[in-house]
């Protein structure tokens, strides 16, 4: 408080003084925080808290991010009921170590053992969620994959050709008829031995349209619309009247490839760029795509034969946006804008400078009477760029510092990220005038509200996903999880209620109401159906198989044995394939097979699904396998033996189950 | 038409009615299994009252050394010729309309009944007796005697974390009151008689 010197007389400094007296104890008077805080926190409390034996409200999927998988937790409790291993290989389920996922992880640079997840989307129907499937993107080496959400499990990962960084993905059209992806880092397209100084002109950008089959969800690389090598970070499909435009922003339209935070931060407006993709379907009619040589794996997963396969693709159709007009064009937006989000009516699409202040608002009806009366400033590669002015509806003026990411509640209000000020800012859509600011802790990316990214969110929770941790939980050394603060914004304000804490690092989530997805969770493989080429559907049919030096042995599980559990005859050099066949039909009965020495994982097999585990034995001896994973009371006597025998020495085969010999072949 | 030889009808009809509908139910309720097991006896079946519950039943049980629950049952080929006779004849015994003939008719139906029931008593004796030797858990009893898992013949019956419910189901239930109605049959019908 600033001391008034004594060069005015007392009187007016006594009345001050009296003044300032009545006003501060004023204050005091109506507000005790000690007493409102506990009234809060106990309300936070009992509205987070899930009684033992009730379920949450949502489903919320979360992206790992560096971790490559993708985790589910419940809202509100914010509890953790499962990762789901999609582009990082998974020792605990075995996932990319046992044959039937390897080639999942399949692409045209090998066999890749991890991934960059970043952002989830789930499937829409008329623009709401429908539940079926999650399509999520892999940043580093360019692939989309699709989780299947009865089993919730990855079904099927396809690779992206001509492109690098895939970031601008795996978002939905309002029907899922597309899933885009975008590349972040431009690169020449084909690849070639040049020098990065030619980046300018040389190198380029892909964008992507995966069309979803409605029934089976398989994807299917439609064309690629090859753009100039800006950087395409963040996307969002048209929806309403917007449907059948994809608005993608763009950072680096000063095309640097050396010191970006510098170089790429020049321009004080970079683009957003709108596609229409219904005009590049009628092109793709008229012949007017090129057809070019790519290789890139596509890899499907089939729960009938529990088995994913890869298929290989060589050719891509390519669409030149400079040469195909009322295709592409260019909304101008401040400075290195990230997040590109449309309001759920598909009227506004929203574009945030992440180096500005303000959140920007193109109107799409405003885009449309731009792009019929010409109205553009110039062109880049032959793209035209509209006026800034004829497309603007409005900003968010002061909203805080870097604004990253906008979702909506479906009411009216849009709720925007700033990671620079560490905040939510909710603010009214059309009057964009600021509501309400909550302080996140800290640094806030992505956020979340089920369904905010669609024509009809539910605007009960939202959920803040933040990039700095520091003191937030007890620390756990120099590495700390990433945080997440759970909000109540169905009232005028937003409420603080939970904070949790998350895998990896999540880029973005997306939530379902739980009933959309609890009633179709599949509980256990029916076991008749199984069409695994190596099933064994009983233990009578249990057998063990030598194909020279491979050796394939068809293996039961049930509480609580093998069948056989004794084999003899195995020898060192042999590549033996355990195939192993669950084979209760009971809920959450899964049993696991562990081989000492393997240089893989375990495998854990449901009820009815059969999964194979490759050992190399190079030791005699007899070696023990048993179930990892606790299955029933004799858990600890599930186990067995194999013999090996030195290489030529032609121990008989041998398989048996409590000393009676199994069918010999 | 009387009022006798309607009851009578219909009471001989109703023993059609398992044909249709289930007999008997044996739940099989414990902690862990939120939804309990169970078994539907049919009049040539038994099957499960969940799909895969007499597989998973057999499984528990092989545990304690009980033997799987029979596919085919001699019983279960008798029951539905029974059923069919005594529908038949008392649709015929109708058609007579004799009221002590009804009456036999129940008679016939009671002792029928009750040598079901004790049949069906004596096979779950076996069924909760008959112990594999080398049974993974044994139990004893206070009094130092093996423990056995009978089912109960009607009621409710806790045996170790099982809590086991053992009812008619509503082919059962049709059944016992086409019984019933045959009784009122004969009375209605004395009554007619002796107007």
């Amino acid at each position: 408080m600033k001391k008034y010197h004594l060069k005015i007389s007392t009187l007016p400094v006594l009345l001050a003084t009296a003044l300032l007296a009545v006003v501060l104890g004023g204050c005091q008077k109506g507000s005790d925080p000690s007493a409102t805080q506990g009234a809060l926190t106990k309300n936070a409390a009992e509205r987070t808290y899930v009684a033992p034996g009730e379920y949450d409200e949502y489903y919320a999927f979360f992206s790992g991010g560096f971790s490559g998988q993708l985790s589910v937790y419940g809202l509100p409790s914010g509890r953790l009921f499962k990762v789901i291993p999609v582009f990082s290989q998974d020792g605990e389920k075995g996932y990319g170590y046992n044959e039937e996922t390897k080639p999942m992880l399949e692409t045209s640079y090998g066999f890749v053992p991890w991934g960059d997840a970043h952002h989830p989307d789930i499937s829409q129907t008329k623009g709401e969620l429908d539940g079926r499937w999650l399509f999520i993107n892999e940043n580093n080496t360019p692939r989309i994959a699709r989780v299947d959400l009865t089993t919730f499990e990855t079904a099927e990962i396809i690779e992206i050709p001509n492109s690098a960084g895939n970031h601008s993905s795996a978002f939905v059209t309002e029907n899922t008829e597309y899933v885009v992806a975008g590349t972040r880092f431009s690169v020449p397209i084909p690849q070639q031995d040049i020098s990065i100084d030619e980046y300018k002109g040389k190198f380029k950008g892909s964008l992507s349209f995966l069309s979803v089959d409605p029934e089976h969800g398989h994807m299917d690389l439609k064309f690629q619309i090859r753009m100039p090598g800006f950087d395409y970070d963040l996307a969002h499909p048209g929806r309403g009247a917007s449907h059948g435009w994809f608005f993608f922003t763009t950072y680096n339209t000063e095309e640097a490839s050396t010191l970006l935070e510098v170089n790429a931060s020049q321009k004080d407006k970079d683009y957003i760029a709108a596609i229409n993709w219904k005009k590049a379907e009628e092109y793709l009619k008229a012949g007017k795509g090129k057809k070019e040589k790519a290789r890139y794996a596509h890899n499907i997963y089939s729960d009938e034969t529990h088995t994913a396969t890869t298929h290989w693709k060589d050719e891509v159709t390519v669409l030149e946006a400079s040469e195909l007009p009322g295709m592409v064009y260019f909304i101008p937006i401040p400075k290195s804008p990230h997040g590109c989000d449309v309001t759920p009516d598909g009227e506004y699409i929203i574009g945030s400078g992440k180096l500005a202040s303000s959140v920007t608002a193109h109107s799409f009806t405003k885009m449309l009477k731009a792009i019929e009366e010409k109205k553009f400033d110039g062109e880049a590669y032959g793209i035209p760029v509209l006026q800034y002015d004829a497309v603007l509806a409005g900003s968010v003026e002061q909203g805080g510092l870097g604004p990253l990411h906008t979702e909506f509640d479906g009411q009216g209000n849009a709720y925007t990220t700033f990671f620079i000020s560490s905040e939510v800012v909710k603010w009214k859509i059309g009057t964009w005038e600021v509501l309400d600011r909550q302080p996140v802790y800290y640094s806030v990316g992505h956020l979340m509200i089920p369904g905010g990214n669609s024509a009809k969110p539910f605007g009960k929770y939202l959920v803040a996903l933040n990039k700095i941790t520091k003191d937030r939980y007890l620390p756990t050394g120099p590495e700390l999880c990433h945080s997440a603060q759970l909000f109540d914004i169905s009232g005028e304000k937003m409420e603080l209620l939970l904070d949790f804490p998350t895998i990896g690092e999540p880029h973005y989530a997306a939530a379902v109401p739980a009933e959309m997805l609890m009633e179709k969770s599949l509980k256990i493989f029916k076991l008749e159906d199984n069409k695994h080429p190596y099933v064994t559907k009983s233990e009578a049919e249990s057998k063990v198989v030598r194909n020279g030096n491979e050796v394939h042995v068809y293996m039961t599980m049930i509480r609580s044995h093998f069948g056989p559990d004794n084999i003899e005859g195995i020898e060192v050099g042999d590549k033996v394939y355990f195939h192993v066949t669950n084979l209760e039909q009971d809920f959450d009965v899964p049993h696991g097979f562990a081989m000492m020495g393997a240089n893989n994982a375990e495998i854990l097999v449901m009820p009815g699904q059969t999964e194979t585990l490759v050992w190399e034995p190079e030791q005699v001896g007899v070696w023990p396998f048993y179930c990892p994973d606790f299955c029933s009371a004799l858990h600890q006597e599930m186990q067995g033996y194999v013999r090996v025998s030195p290489k030529g020495s032609k121990t008989p085969l041998k398989f048996t189950l409590d000393g009676e010999a199994m069918d010999a072949l | 038409m009387k009022k006798s030889r309607i009851v009578m009808v219909i009471a001989a009809l109703l023993l059609f009615t398992p044909f249709f509908f289930p007999i008997w139910r044996i739940v099989l309720e414990a902690p862990q299994y939120p939804t309990p097991l169970g078994l539907d006896i049919h009049v040539n079946k038994i099957v499960d009252m969940n799909p895969n519950d007499l597989k998973n039943i057999n499984l528990m049980n092989h545990y304690i050394g009980m033997k799987d629950l029979p596919v085919d049952l001699p019983e279960l080929e008798i029951m539905p010729i029974i059923l069919v006779v005594m529908g038949v004849a008392g649709v015929l015994l109708a058609a007579k309309g004799e009221s002590k003939w009804y009456l036999t008719w129940f008679v016939v139906m009671a002792f029928l009944g009750c040598l079901g029931m004790y049949d069906f008593y004596l096979w779950q004796y076996d069924y909760g007796h008959t112990l594999d030797p080398r049974a993974i858990i044994k139990f004893t009893n206070e009094d130092g005697t093996p423990m056995a898992y009978q089912p109960p013949l009607l009621g409710t019956k806790k045996i170790l974390n099982f809590t086991i419910h053992s009812y008619p189901q509503l082919g059962g239930y049709l059944v016992g009151l086409g019984a019933a109605l045959s009784f009122v049959a004969a009375c209605v019908g004395w009554k007619e008689e002796n107007q």
